[in-house]
């Protein structure tokens, strides 16, 4: 099976003050396409920066990524934002919606850096609400939804751009453990229906349990592997 | 226009304090349009004259008389094909606010000299034959509802009648329109000859002679020699072409165009700084929003356009606001503007200052956002 993701040697270090940290050491890692893999690990373990680099979010210091056949690291800031725009789709523990605008201006955000006509655009938003089951919700602004409802616009926000690969950051870390579970069925549902490849970083076992594959990071490296049978 | 929506929902975040700088930014372009559109009614009544016609007053003020016995002798100057005369009346409306551009002309040579006053020529005719006829423009008989054949009173707190009043009464014999704008047509002319026979002094003077010369290149040979006439006389002249006479009339309020450029100067630059805190405080409450928009594909000068347009936005509205505002109060100050209508320029002018104000006044907050790095935004770092 071809990777999805492709992480060889990547160092990852940042300066603090006068000091440098390496948060990732040498670190290495295929992700499948079509796979879940949550990615689990305490506090400052590095798992949220790996998410970042997976995502196009940051650069390494050193070490080669390839994403959706892209080496991401060699890719300028501007190149970067186009790759993002294609083939990432971002879910964000505190959703990240604009507050201004309703959920299907929210979901056509992406679209916007597109070529597709208005009407296309239109169509796509609206078949992306269809998928998280929030159709009759397109109108409300995100103040006017539930948490679990703003995730779902988050996650229709993720997917209409049709993208290669998700990246869920905490995903259910804001919900209690019904919006959760009902947030994890739809990505695992994105997952199994439409052969999504999704990274998820979570500190919930209950939510890692939705994956089909779960690594555990500690102090920059990867060190165990779960494998769901 | 598919991010119009976005630039609007950001601009709206925080509704009063974006209505707050709205209603600034309006106000400061409602001077501006006013202002501009009085400096520009000036300007273009300079740019606007008769290139053919000079002016002769006296040397020592523009409000000391001259003798009458004067116009033959500028007649017989070379170059000359033309002359009349004409008196500063200062007449007014029921009430000195009410103020009437009023004259008392020699009737059988002004017209001449004012080929762009359309007056008819039986009007004309009946001026010159009604001892206290007047002939006025159409938009003052617009403005006060005059017509032909009515009786008017026009009391002048200058010239005081023989009887001891001020109060002068005139039947209209005609209207006359004005060949470019009908707006400039509101002036009120009678006959000198009335006028002079009525009033208690200063008789048979006149505040200016009007001159007519065949060459226009040669307006500075024939001024020398009118004023070289007079010289070393108990009334010396000074001759001006029409756009010089028009300048040192404005110059009497002062150098309007220096006056006007400072004060929308200042207004300008404090509504900078003001425009710009907005910009500023606006882009710093919505980092993370920002960052998530670069996280969603926008580039970093994506970003930057956002924020200028977003700045743009609000300066085109309000700015439109406040010139639409002044266009629209414009005819109000016609009396110092001396046209009704607010000049097309003073929205070109207008759109750019507020362009310009927005890309000024965005750019570092604008600059801010596009450096912004993703993850230390969306850490809030």
């Amino acid at each position: 099976m071809t990777s999805a993701v492709s992480i060889r040697n990547v160092v990852k270090s940042y300066t603090r003050g006068k000091q440098n940290v390496e948060v990732l050491h040498a670190l290495n890692l295929d992700v499948p396409e079509g796979e879940f893999l949550a990615l689990m690990g305490p506090s400052g373990s590095g798992k949220t920066t790996l998410l970042n680099l997976i995502g196009g979010l940051d650069q390494p210091t050193s070490g080669e990524i390839t994403v959706a056949g892209e080496r991401v690291d060699q890719l300028s800031s501007s190149a970067l934002s186009k790759w993002r725009a294609r083939h990432v789709g971002f879910v964000f523990q505190f959703y990240n919606l604009m507050p201004m605008l309703t959920a299907e201006k929210n979901v056509e955000l992406p679209l916007l850096l597109t070529s597709l006509s208005g009407a296309e655009r239109k169509q796509r938003v609206a078949a992306a609400l269809e998928i998280v089951g929030l159709s009759d919700r397109a109108k409300h602004k995100p103040s006017e939804l539930s948490g679990g409802q703003q995730q779902r616009v988050a996650i229709a926000r993720a997917l209409v751009s049709d993208p290669t690969i998700l990246v869920c950051d905490e995903p259910t870390g804001d919900l209690d453990r019904a919006t959760a579970e009902e947030v994890l069925g739809l990505l695992q549902t994105l997952n199994r229906t439409q052969k999504k490849t999704i990274v998820m970083v979570t500190h919930d076992p209950k939510a890692a349990d939705h994956a089909s594959r779960t690594l555990h990071m500690d102090k920059g490296q990867l060190v165990s592997e779960t494998v769901k049978s | 226009m598919k991010y119009f929506p976005l630039v609007w929902a950001g601009l709206w975040r925080k509704r009063t304090r974006t209505i707050f700088t709205l209603l600034s930014i309006l106000v400061a372009f409602l001077l501006f349009g006013m202002l501009q559109g009085v400096n520009s009614a000036f300007s273009s009544a300079m740019e606007n004259s008769n290139v053919n016609r000079m002016y002769v007053e006296s040397r020592v003020s523009m409000i000391e008389p001259l003798p009458i016995s004067y116009m033959q002798r500028i007649l017989s100057v070379p170059g000359v094909t033309g002359t009349s005369f004409g008196v500063w009346f200062g007449g007014y409306h029921e009430e000195p606010r009410n103020f009437i551009l009023s004259f008392p002309v020699d009737a059988e040579t002004y017209f001449d000299l004012f080929p762009e006053y359309l007056l008819p020529k039986d009007q004309l005719a009946a001026l010159k034959q009604t001892r206290n006829g007047a002939v006025i423009g159409v938009a003052l008989a617009r403005k006060f509802n005059w017509k032909i054949g009515d009786t008017v009173v026009v009391p002048t707190t200058i010239w005081t009648k023989k009887d001891g009043t001020q109060d002068w009464s005139f039947q209209v014999v005609g209207i006359y329109d004005h060949a470019e704008d009908t707006s400039k047509a509101n002036s009120f002319f009678f006959n000198f000859e009335y006028f002079d026979e009525m009033r208690a002094f200063s008789l048979g003077t006149t505040s200016w002679f009007v001159v007519r010369v065949a060459d226009p290149t040669k307006t500075a040979q024939v001024g020398e020699a009118i004023d070289a006439l007079f010289l070393n006389s108990p009334d010396e002249t000074r001759t001006q072409n029409e756009k010089e006479y028009a300048q040192a009339y404005f110059k009497q309020f002062g150098d309007i165009n220096l006056i006007i450029n400072g004060i929308v100067g200042a207004v300008f630059f404090t509504l900078l700084f003001l425009t710009g805190n907005t910009m500023m405080q606006s882009v710093r409450e919505r980092i993370p929003e920002l960052a998530v928009l670069k996280t969603l594909g926008f580039t970093n000068v994506g970003v930057v356009a956002l924020v200028i347009a977003e700045a743009a936005l609000l300066c085109l509205v309000s700015g439109g606001l406040g010139l639409g505002l002044a266009a629209a109060l414009f005819p109000a100050i016609k009396d110092i503007s001396t046209v009704t209508a607010m000049p097309l320029d003073v929205v070109g002018t207008g759109a750019i200052a507020a362009l310009a104000l927005a890309v000024v006044a965005s750019l570092p907050p604008a600059l801010n956002a596009g450096r912004l790095k993703i993850v230390d935004a969306l850490a809030r770092r």
